[in-house]
């Protein structure tokens, strides 16, 4: 799980006279939610980024397309997610210029970044992130939906549903539960807020400002952020210490 | 006169310790941490009272002491309590009265064990002024709430009630969710499993429902039935020691009186 409050654990390896291997996750963001449906995958997340307790950036787009078949989308320390964005551009471009009309599917993303992520933390010099990789590419059996994630030590996996850092507490029991093979996009997206709301309930570092992001044949689409409706009316909020006398 | 916050000499715990603790952490000694309970302890407010739930699964760090314990504790004809541990130490010393029980524990966790167990309560009742619903953490402090879920499978709850939760709930409704929630803790959560408890609490009535889903079930129970015949373990070598002739019996004290 990332740490995505600021005291990680600290790994301090003094390598030589001046090198330092200390390291804690400085500005995060929260979870990631995705879950494969009929068409694709689909993948959400706020657009916040916390500096320890405060919430110091709120536009920060956590969720980005690679290649002409995947998303990824990342938790934990914002900068180690564009260094690997980076990685993924060197990636893509190299892949681009064999110009032989193929190009890097999901699995493929997957597997490198697995290879990447493991081998810092191998290094004891860990990329602070939970990665969530999204895609459809034709494959043998017609065109085949990949969802996967991978953490900060290397632990990979595929699933039909991710969520990552407390999404992993709040949000799969809800996708264990009902999430189905073959939903409509509606469905999916129904689903996705039911969690993002748990979540910008029960998160503290969460913000009430979303993206969904979909992939498709046809390609990526992340569309504008938006807000959910929250509701307070509860009669017990009313008045909380009506009935407990001494309470507060 | 004893104050009403006097502790009784065998009552609370003992800091007698304490200095000698922090003298040996300062010398390296690592400290056992603190365990949140395996658990998962649910209560919500419906339109003619309230509904308790609670999985039966008592763990002893990686091991599954007891597969149905009872988790849901009986207050008062109209107050029932979840909790796990210390729960039944203040069932045993304290027995229901008609005092406000949450300010009840409130003392015992804050001056008694001041935080030092996990006593984290769902306290559910109906009275003359309507259904209440309250948690106790362990420092002390109360909370009154419309739903509330504690315990380790308490995330995997909450999102059940966060995304269904309304009020006017029927009691059917209200005993789904429930249930829902503590299946939620039991299936996602290592802390808890085996079975959902649930008790409805209205005005006048109390229903106690033990065990009211098993979802859980053993899968596979051999036909033929287990039994273990003589002669079914194979004796590969018998020796029998006389322990009698060995023992002398002596008059006298041996020792001095």
């Amino acid at each position: 799980m990332d740490g995505s409050h600021a005291s990680g654990s600290k790994v301090a390896a003094a390598d030589g006279p001046g090198t330092q291997r200390t390291q804690y996750p400085y500005v995060t963001g929260t979870s990631i939610i995705a879950l494969k449906y009929k068409d694709g995958v689909i993948m959400a997340s706020d657009t916040g980024a916390s500096y320890g307790s405060t919430l110091r950036y709120k536009s920060v787009e956590r969720i980005k397309a690679v290649g002409k078949h995947s998303l990824i989308g990342a938790s934990g320390e914002y900068s180690d997610f564009q260094e690997i964005l980076r990685y993924l551009d060197e990636l893509t471009l190299s892949d681009h210029m064999w110009d032989d009309g193929n190009s890097l599917g999901p699995k493929e993303i997957h597997s490198y970044l697995t290879r990447v992520m493991y081998n810092r933390r191998n290094k004891f010099d860990p990329l602070w992130n939970s990665l969530v990789l999204g895609g459809v590419k034709k494959g043998p059996k017609g065109e085949e939906k990949y969802l996967g994630m991978v953490n900060m030590i290397g632990t990979h996996f595929e699933e039909n549903h991710i969520a990552t850092g407390f999404g992993n507490h709040l949000a799969i029991p809800i996708l264990r539960a009902e999430w189905r093979e073959d939903m409509t996009f509606e469905e999916a997206v129904k689903l996705v807020e039911k969690c993002l709301l748990v979540l910008l309930y029960r998160d503290r570092s969460s913000i009430n400002k979303f993206q969904i992001a979909k992939i498709t044949t046809e390609g990526a689409t992340i569309y504008p952020p938006y807000s959910l409706k929250t509701y307070w009316g509860f009669s017990a909020f009313e008045n909380p210490s009506q009935g407990a006398v001494g309470s507060w | 006169m004893a104050g009403a916050m006097d502790l009784p000499p065998k009552g609370g715990f003992s800091y007698d310790y304490c200095r000698r603790n922090a003298m040996l952490a300062d010398k390296g000694l690592k400290m056992p941490g603190f365990l949140k309970t395996g658990t998962t302890i649910v209560g919500l407010v419906f339109q003619d009272g309230v509904v308790l739930g609670a999985d039966t699964r008592a763990t002893e760090g990686p091991i599954v002491a007891d597969k149905n314990c009872e988790k849901i504790h009986f207050m008062a004809p109209n107050i029932y309590c979840c909790g796990a541990g210390t729960a039944a130490d203040t069932e045993a010393i304290w027995s229901a009265r008609s005092f406000n029980f949450t300010v009840m524990q409130l003392v015992v966790n804050h001056e008694f064990y001041q935080g030092h167990v996990s006593a984290a309560l769902v306290l559910g009742g109906v009275d003359v002024t309507g259904p209440h619903l309250h948690t106790v953490y362990p420092h002390g402090s109360t909370d009154t709430l419309p739903f509330a879920t504690m315990g380790s499978g308490s995330l995997a709850a909450m999102s059940v009630f966060e995304s269904q939760y309304k009020e006017g709930l029927t009691r059917e409704e209200g005993i789904q969710l429930v249930a829902d929630a503590i299946r939620a803790g039991i299936f996602n959560d290592l802390g808890s499993g085996s079975n959902v408890d649930v008790c409805v609490i209205t005005k006048g009535k109390t229903e106690y429902l033990r065990n009211h889903q098993l979802p859980n079930p053993r899968t596979y129970v051999s036909s033929k039935g287990y039994s273990f015949t003589k002669g079914q373990t194979e004796v590969l070598y018998t020796k029998i020691t006389q322990l009698k002739p060995k023992v002398e019996v002596t008059e006298g004290d041996a020792m001095e009186e």
